[in-house]
């Protein structure tokens, strides 16, 4: 298990890594923690020429609130975003999400940046920007997008990355005052991806429910919002709200796909349980966690 | 954590103390020296082009590409590999009608499952031979794959190896009583289907080798991550015409082993014709995808069973069908049929069943090579036997723990002899069960259990006793033909300093062994346990033995290095009474000097005798020649095997809206015979127990209809880790077994025996409200919610 020859830069700024990019075209990949990407070479499913290390770029690491809301560079590192009161304070369900993802020594490699770009359809990640309605910051040669999230995950292991773009940073909006979130999954052995993953997060003016984003992920090919299921759910006030509804609404529009271990009726019923739960959770006023 | 009683060690009785594993500190500073650690001159290196399907023939191989690459140093396909070496076929006598095909270590014509090696490509590093294995094309015409076992023996499907006729390996039917008119007479009769995943070993070290092939001399030194140095020496120098004597087998550090290491794989076979081929060392080491493909795989079996049960819970009888799929081939050179024969065999063991019959089918099919396993056939036989009584009690609504009280052999009934023909010197069942009671407070548990039911908390309980087979006798293997010895040896010398040398035929893998041995050593000797050194593994310097499996290192070990120290004790005791002009009968050695065994008077150091016998013999009478070394041999006799057993419960919750299961707490009463190591004693049970988990609830080799095998990683086959596991509490009963002079029977499988079953019947327990069962393992999730009706 040894990946095929490659060459490797560190590059310094974003025109080194456009005229490289350029250059080798398809055969070249930037990496970022390696935690996905390295795994794949070794065992020769990826096979990049040339690997463009973004860990020099200045600027990717920093997290800081601008106007637009929580700005957290995509080289942050997954204990960088747990240990970060600024992630805390305004965007919970990041630090929350955290702990769910692999082990110790893999979320001290792994970054944002690179879970994103990876795309895995059963990581927390993608359905926690879906729920807090991140926005993607993506440069390439022809200059910098901004991708709103629910755009930006397409299929499985795809975005919408341009050939030649990385992903420069997230921006998380500041969590809202009434805002209640949660993120749990069903995983047999903790550190696991997902059998069924959702990560929710719920608006509320008062005692009513004024929006809701219901992520889910490792349901289908990419971690997906539950729209239907959420508009049940708006307009109902704390206390009075039948879950019936929306977790029927929810099997109407997200029909999980089997993986190794389950079939798709197992996920489906999976994805109903662990939804019913979270709401209990969310709207019984539980303090937002994971469990 | 236990701890060593000084006041014990200082007196010299380190046998019973929970000496810590002398090697766990050089190990756990990452100061082991495994295979891949050892440097090499001029080492090569090989990969492997492997078969990506099931079942196909290989129509033609271009490797013109890989030769040409640079750094590419030799590629040898399956049909050039055959002229390197002599096939072998994994069969024995003792299992007659047992049928398997000659094998290579590379597939010829035909590749019979996925991941099997095809091409072998050498490179002067493993990354150059990889990139030279990448251009290697195969053209294969696929053919129809045999991936069930149930599937094998179907009419219309082609036999795997035409030349056997058929899919069906071997075939055994055993038993005694009348099982008819038992089950005629039933007032109950359970009845179940089981089935047990594949899974597989898992080493933290994979397998390893460097063969290192000197053409001058004719002689091969290899570096082998194996159990069994002197077996894998006669299969080297059998199958490569090489003198045994110019074989040498050196077993450094083995990072664990399992059972799966002391097989014949195709690839360690290969790096050894390579290393004759090139006159250079050449180095496998596998990678973990590779394990997943190739290290033998364990279980696989469909069982069909039923047990039937007078009014008050008496097992009547049993009848056992066990269908058990091994791969394409029996493995060289122990076979494919120990785990079957000993599951059909071990069914119903720790009872007095009168009646049983059971049959064997095993059958070929295109994955992985099945193969023993720690705890070979055991958690099969424990699992069915358990999960029918549970069942049968459930029915006749008798409590688990009295229907086994009422069950098992009782004390009054040794020696005893099963069904199956398996004899039990002596063994503890009713004192573990006591045991087992008062340790989890068995009663208590069942009320909170109850109270926890009204919250809608699924709580279950499960219980499962178990035997183990261990100390395989003098019959065993060599009696099949097989050249793997049933004996063990000991070389025990004191040097001028008076320290003392061991150098046994029993091997260590992690678990211990030469602490065990050096207690044993030091006790019988009585000198301090530091002044003891154990050498084992190399065939060169250590006398010849069958080393570890089957649970024999310490119970075969134990007392040749017993006989041994008491061997050399002799031998010094008369030089000092020589010396010191005393009877020898007089004296004694304690705390590493000649003593007088009355009242404890030191005489001399160890230190002084060797002095004078090394330096000063002109002082000694001059017909004397002191023996400064002792050699002794060790063969079980008096039983077939030296039987353990034991207990085991499982706490455990079920989460019935997501069938997840959480572990609670595990409890294992266990009677190994004398307990040389309660530290290395309970190690095992743990790393047994937790061994058992996986395959209950996490391990499992998963394949496509066509035989593609789906985990090849870590991430997608669940190992146990330790977050998920529960709290394992212990309690131990020794009956030391007579027929040997140290009295200690082995540990090492009892764990994973019984844990599977404990689980089972702890889940189908909690589920009993919804009149769901679980008997296919590993209960996943799925399986659970698939029995209560949600999916
Ligand atoms: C044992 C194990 C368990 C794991 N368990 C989980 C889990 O439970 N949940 C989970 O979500 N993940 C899990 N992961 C994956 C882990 O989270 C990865 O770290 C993550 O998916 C990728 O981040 P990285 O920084 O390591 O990216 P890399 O591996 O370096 O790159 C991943 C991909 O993204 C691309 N890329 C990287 N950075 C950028 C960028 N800034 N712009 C554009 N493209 C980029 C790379 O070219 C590559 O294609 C696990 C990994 C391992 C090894």
């Amino acid at each position: 298990m040894k990946a095929a020859p490659f060459d490797y830069v560190r590059v310094s700024s974003l025109d080194e890594l456009g005229e490289l990019a350029a250059a080798y075209g398809d055969d070249a990949q930037v990496i970022a923690g390696g935690q996905s990407l390295v795994p794949a070479m070794a065992m020769r499913m990826a096979r990049p020429k040339l690997l463009l290390d973004l860990c020099d770029l200045p600027g990717l690491a920093d997290i800081r609130l601008t106007p637009d809301g929580l700005e957290i560079g995509a080289m942050v590192r997954y204990f960088e975003l747990a240990g970060s009161p600024l992630v805390a304070t305004h965007a919970p369900l990041v630090s929350t999400a955290v702990p769910l993802i692999a082990h110790e020594a893999i979320r001290s490699r792994g970054t944002l940046g690179g879970n994103l770009a990876h795309a895995d359809p059963a990581s927390e990640m993608p359905a926690v920007m879906l729920a807090l309605g991140a926005v993607i910051t993506v440069a390439g040669s022809t200059g910098a997008r901004r991708i709103p999230a629910a755009e930006f995950f397409i299929g499985t292991y795809e975005t919408a990355l341009r050939a030649g773009e990385i992903i420069t940073a997230i921006t998380l909006p500041v969590a809202l005052a009434g805002r209640r979130v949660a993120i749990d999954e069903v995983v047999r052995r903790s550190g696991d991806y997902a059998a069924v993953g959702a990560a929710f997060a719920i608006d509320l003016e008062g005692e009513t429910v004024t929006g809701a984003r219901l992520a889910f992920f490792a349901v289908c090919d990419r971690a997906v919002l539950a729209h239907k299921a959420a508009a049940a759910l708006c307009g109902q006030r704390l206390g009075e709200i039948d879950p019936a509804p929306v977790l029927a609404a929810l099997a109407q529009e997200i029909a999980p796909v089997a993986d190794l271990h389950n079939r798709a009726e197992t996920k489906r019923h999976l994805m109903k349980v662990l939804a019913g739960r979270l709401l209990q959770r969310l709207l019984s006023g539980e303090k937002s966690t994971h469990g | 954590m236990l701890k060593p009683d000084p006041a014990k060690q200082r007196d010299g009785a380190y046998v019973g103390q929970p000496v810590p594993r002398e090697n766990a500190r050089r190990l756990s500073q990452g100061r082991g020296r495994y295979v891949d650690d050892i440097a090499f001159r001029n080492l090569a290196h090989v990969a492997f082009v492997r078969s990506p399907h099931a079942h196909a023939r290989i129509l033609s191989i271009d490797t013109s590409a890989a030769q040409a690459l640079p750094g590419v140093v030799d590629v040898v396909t399956g049909e050039e590999m055959k002229g390197l070496c002599t096939p072998w076929v994994g069969v024995l006598a003792h299992f007659p009608g047992l049928k398997s095909a000659e094998q290579y270590p590379l597939a010829v014509d035909v590749a019979r499952w996925h991941g099997e090696p095809v091409v072998a490509v050498v490179g002067e590093s493993r990354a150059l031979a990889e990139d030279g294995a990448d251009l290697i094309e195969v053209e294969w015409e696929e053919l129809p794959a045999v991936v069930d076992a149930e599937a094998a023996l179907a009419g219309d499907v082609p036999a795997i190896h035409p030349e056997l006729g058929d899919n069906r390996a071997f075939r055994l039917e055993v038993g005694q009583g009348d099982t008819a008119s038992a089950f005629a007479e039933a007032a109950v009769i359970a009845e179940e289907e089981f089935r047990f995943g594949r899974h597989t070993g898992l080493t933290l070290e994979p397998r390893s080798i460097v063969a290192d092939f000197d053409p001058s001399l004719r002689q091969m030194t290899v570096h082998h991550s194996t159990q069994t140095p002197f077996q894998m020496q006669d299969v080297l120098a059998r199958h490569f015409g090489l003198e045994e004597g110019n074989v040498r087998v050196i077993a450094p550090d083995v990072g664990g082993s399992f059972g799966l290491k002391l097989h014949v794989y195709g690839e360690e076979m290969a790096a050894c014709a390579l290393s004759i081929r090139l006159g250079r060392p050449v180095k496998f080491i596998a990678d973990r995808l590779e394990a997943f493909q190739t290290d033998i795989h364990a279980r696989d079996h469909l069982v069909k069973a039923r047990m039937a049960l007078s009014r008050d819970g008496e097992i009547l009888a049993m009848e056992v069908d066990d269908l058990t799929g091994i791969g394409p081939y029996s493995v060289y050179p122990r076979t494919s049929a120990v785990e079957g024969n000993q599951a059909i065999r071990l069914m119903g063991g720790p009872y007095r069943m009168p009646n049983y019959r059971g049959e064997l089918n095993i059958v070929f099919q295109n994955k992985t090579p099945m193969c023993q396993y720690r705890a070979v056939g055991h958690p099969i036989a424990c699992a069915v036997t358990e999960g029918l009584l549970d069942k049968g009690a459930r029915a006749l609504k008798l409590d688990p723990l009295a229907v086994r009280q009422r069950n098992v052999v009782t004390a009054d009934m040794y020696p005893h002899t099963s069904p199956t023909g398996y004899v039990f010197e002596r063994l503890s069942h009713e004192e573990c069960i006591a045991s087992l009671a008062s340790l989890m407070d068995y009663e208590r548990l069942r009320r909170e259990q109850a109270e926890a039911r009204q919250r809608g908390v699924y709580r279950g309980i499960g219980l499962a006793t178990f035997i183990e087979i261990t100390n395989p006798g003098p019959a065993f293997y060599g009696v099949g033909g097989a050249r793997i010895s049933a004996q063990d040896g000991c070389v025990m010398k004191m040097e001028p300093s008076g320290d003392i040398r061991v150098m046994v035929s029993v091997t260590e893998q992690g678990q211990g062994t030469e602490t065990i041995m050096a207690q044993v050593a030091a006790t019988h000797l009585g000198v301090p346990l530091e002044r003891v050194s154990v050498y084992t593994g190399d065939t060169q310097t250590s006398p010849y033995g069958g080393a570890t499996w089957a649970s024999r290192g310490a119970g075969i070990g134990g007392p040749a290095v017993m006989k041994t120290a008491l061997a050399l004790k002799a031998n010094l005791l008369e030089t000092a009474a020589v010396i010191l002009q005393a009877e020898a009968g007089d004296l004694d050695i304690r705390g590493g000097a000649v003593v007088n065994r009355k009242d404890g008077t030191q005489r001399m150091e160890l230190a002084e005798l060797g002095r004078i016998a090394y330096f000063r013999p002109d002082t000694l009478p001059a017909d004397f020649h002191p023996e400064m070394t002792a050699a002794r041999h060790y063969v079980p006799q008096g039983y077939p095997f030296a039987f353990t057993n034991g207990i085991q419960a499982s706490h455990l919750e079920v989460d019935v809206e997501t069938g997840l299961v959480r572990l609670l707490d595990h409890w294992v009463v266990e009677d190994c015979g004398k307990v040389i190591n309660p530290l290395l004693v309970e190690e095992q049970i743990r790393g047994g127990v937790v061994q058992g988990l996986g395959g209950a609830l996490f391990e499992e080799c998963l394949y496509s209809p066509e035989g593609q095998l789906l985990c090849g990683t870590m991430a997608d086959y669940l190992t146990p880790m330790a977050g998920e596991m529960p709290d394992i509490h212990m309690a131990h009963v020794e009956t030391p077994t007579l027929t040997s002079p140290l009295g200690a029977k082995g540990v090492g499988e009892a764990g994973t025996a019984a844990a599977p079953a404990a689980v089972m019947n702890a889940i189908n327990d909690a589920l009993s409200p919804f009149s769901a069962e679980v008997t296919q393992m590993p209960f996943t999730p799925e399986r659970i919610l698939t029995a209560l009706g949600k999916v």
